[in-house]
């Protein structure tokens, strides 16, 4: 692999996987938002996969596999069977955000991404470190689908597109972390994302539906 | 001595292994309470062997310091009154009809992978390992916090996995730019995260990207520590929690993911000076103390009243740290002991009164003294050790951290914290003495004790005493930690 097309799958896998985000915060139907995660988690496997075979890194390939197993296809079925086969249930509320104001204010969160991560790319101007604000937009539009959305499916779908972004980042700016860390965060986030999926099944039993909105007993 | 070095993790693992196999025995309980003082047994023979060294074991993954040590004394001794308190606890909520037996078994199993995650984490030499431990703690405890399966618990569950795996994920992008930063420093890839490596390459790594992980790791860890602005998980959790859960994760919890934070800051204050984060631990303190002692005033729900006490004394922490003498971080770390084993007196009692109401409301309940001694005298004292009245422990580090404030030239720190100390004292006074004074009311239910809950209190009340009149060896080893810790003199 020469150097101009190492570059430019690099930038492609950035710009789809920030892409991914964008029309995550754009539809509304749970499983289409699911089924982008499953794109999302392609986008950054690519980016441990591209930079492995250009180092000629035989780990971080291995990585790269594990992390498509896991971000494209184990999580997102995961998330899938949590979605409820009622029609309410399938699609997200009446939003807090309407859609337009959503895709302006995801704009605005990628000109900050830009702005936020200036020191990373001085202290290293490498064609990955290039691609990070790609990755620091995942996580700002992500914390925003967090905070802005109402069914718990949402919400988790909102974590792991932070953790998606925190991923990127860490295979951009230094091919990725010590494998001990990788293997221990990676089970991590599927522990998580089991309980998330789990504690949404209860919710449907106990509150009969996954609004968020219902867990108001709590509160001072 | 590698062994040494692991048995605090792999003793609460072997517990849990064994409650998976037998299901919640009495039994499996008492093996975790043995697993629970075999942590604390490793913490006295470790912390008479280093002295002001470190060891490291499992090709440095691991580490054990004065901080190690300190902290495992604290995991071990709430941990032992835990889990043995738990014993009678869950009987009783098994034959109240609150959990069923696999709700039992489960807590059975869960309660020592928690002990076990929280060892890791402050035995944990590579700061990436400590994240990871740190998550683990999250993960373990969902099912605790919602043990009851109520709609409350529900509730409480859901925010406390979000909140806090978002707080913790950034942290896990501050360590992935440090990382990042430490590899430019000129560390080798393999060993770049552990602790000693860091320290060594501390002073040339690049000022910017450090500022911006080290903001992000203030703000995970603190989520966890229960640090604004990520603390709303906590009154909700430690609320809807089985009582000695609760004891774990406002005793011991907390503590360990501000020790983390502790590690941190003598990396970064190395790199940057003391100015950023003592900015960063100032503001975050003060706020923390503001929010509680403001909702400590208006509280009408005992175990929510004792969860802001904890982010009060939390607050108070921070803003110790954030003096960062080795008289501050000294009395910092008596701090988080005697805060551990008094929060864990009032939660396990809390627990008892909450069992025979069925309700943690304040009004409901009346004449606790009078009703029954063990408990009512065993929430007072540790009501007395956590507003810091002497002779318990909390006066004393309360008294050297106001020194150390004033010595720093933080009187303005030391003035706000002071102030919101005292509100917080009179909010616990006026509610601790409308429950435990007074007539009981003559339609009273009795206030049942099993007996391995009155032997937790009453050891913890011993404990509690023999802190207040010395902390004896334990003086030195929080000294020793704080020059480890590279605080100033």
């Amino acid at each position: 692999m020469n150097q101009a097309t190492y570059t430019g799958v690099l930038d492609l896998a950035a710009g789809a996987f920030l892409l991914a985000a964008v029309l995550i915060v754009w539809r509304r139907e749970l499983r289409a938002i699911v089924r982008m995660l499953a794109a999302q988690g392609v986008a950054l496997a690519t980016i441990p996969l591209t930079v492995g075979m250009y180092q000629k890194d035989a780990a971080l390939v291995v990585v790269g596999v594990v992390v498509l197993l896991l971000r494209a296809v184990v999580l997102p079925l995961l998330l899938a069977r949590a979605v409820g086969t009622e029609d309410h249930e399938r699609r997200e509320s009446t939003p807090l955000v309407n859609t337009t104001a959503s895709l302006l204010i995801t704009a605005g969160l990628t000109v900050l991404a830009y702005a936020v991560t200036r020191p990373i790319i001085d202290l290293d101007p490498s064609p990955a470190t290039r691609a990070v604000p790609a990755a620091f937009a995942v996580i700002l539009i992500a914390v925003f689908v967090m905070v802005s959305r109402r069914r718990a499916l949402s919400q988790a779908v909102g974590f792991m597109m932070l953790d998606n972004g925190i991923a990127a980042t860490a295979f951009l700016i230094t091919s990725g972390v010590p494998l001990i860390v990788e293997l221990g965060a990676s089970l991590d986030v599927l522990f998580a994302v089991l309980v998330l999926g789990l504690l949404t099944g209860h919710m449907r039993r106990t509150f009969g539906g996954t609004d968020l909105d219902q867990l108001r007993e709590l509160r001072d | 001595m590698n062994t040494l070095l692991l048995l605090p993790i792999l003793a609460p693992l072997a517990a849990a292994a064994f409650a998976a196999a037998v299901g919640w025995r009495r039994l499996s309980a008492f093996v975790t309470v043995l697993a629970a003082l075999s942590v604390l047994m490793t913490a006295v023979v470790l912390g008479s062997q280093i002295g002001s060294g470190a060891r490291f074991g499992v090709g440095h993954l691991l580490r054990a310091d004065a901080l190690t040590v300190t902290m495992l004394i604290v995991i071990g001794t709430v941990g032992t009154l835990a889990t043995w308190a738990s014993v009678g606890y869950i009987n009783a909520e098994l034959a109240h009809g609150h959990t069923d037996e696999r709700g039992a078994n489960l807590y059975g199993v869960l309660v020592p992978i928690f002990l076990a995650a929280m060892s890791l984490a402050v035995l944990a030499n590579n700061i990436g390992l400590m994240w990871v431990a740190i998550e683990a703690t999250t993960v373990a405890t969902a099912f605790l916090v919602g043990h009851r399966r109520t709609r409350a618990a529900l509730e409480a569950t859901w925010k406390y996995v979000v909140i806090c795996s978002v707080g913790i994920a950034l942290a896990f992008l501050g360590t992935v730019l440090l990382y990042f930063a430490s590899l430019h420093a000129g560390a080798s890839s393999g060993t770049t995260l552990n602790i000693d490596v860091l320290l060594a390459h501390a002073t040339r790594l690049d000022p910017n990207v450090t500022h911006l992980a080290a903001g992000l790791l203030l703000l995970g860890y603190g989520a966890k520590a229960g640090l604004v602005p990520f603390h709303t998980w906590l009154a909700d959790a430690h609320s809807q929690s089985p009582a000695p859960v609760s004891a774990l994760m406002s005793g011991v919890l907390l503590s360990v993911a501000f020790s983390a934070l502790l590690r941190v800051k003598s990396v970064v204050d190395l790199a940057l000076g003391a100015g950023f984060l003592r900015a960063g631990l100032l503001i975050v303190g003060l706020l923390t103390m503001l929010i509680a002692a403001s909702l400590l005033v208006v509280q009408t729900d005992f175990k929510r009243m004792l969860a802001y006490s904890s982010m009060e004394n939390m607050g108070l922490v921070a803003v110790a740290a954030a003096a960062g003498t080795k008289l501050a971080i000294a009395a910092l770390l008596l701090h988080v002991l005697a805060h551990g084993i008094g929060k864990t007196l009032v939660f396990l009692a809390a627990g008892q009164l909450q069992a025979a109401h069925d309700s943690t409301a304040i009004s409901d309940i009346t004449g606790v003294l009078a009703r029954s001694r063990l408990i009512g005298g065993a929430f007072v004292v540790g009501l007395a050790v956590l507003l810091g009245l002497p002779p318990f422990a909390m006066f004393a580090s309360e008294l050297s951290i106001s020194r150390a404030l004033a010595s720093a030239h933080l009187e303005w720190a030391l003035g706000a914290a002071l102030l919101l100390v005292v509100i917080a004292f009179a909010a616990l006074v006026r509610n601790g003495s409308r429950m435990l004074l007074g007539p009981p009311d003559p339609g009273a239910p009795t206030i049942a004790v099993p007996r391995s809950v009155a032997g937790a209190l009453v050891t913890g009340v011993t404990l509690s005493v023999a802190l207040g009149l010395t902390a004896g060896p334990l003086t030195q080893l929080f000294r020793t930690a704080a020059t480890m810790l590279g605080a100033t003199p």
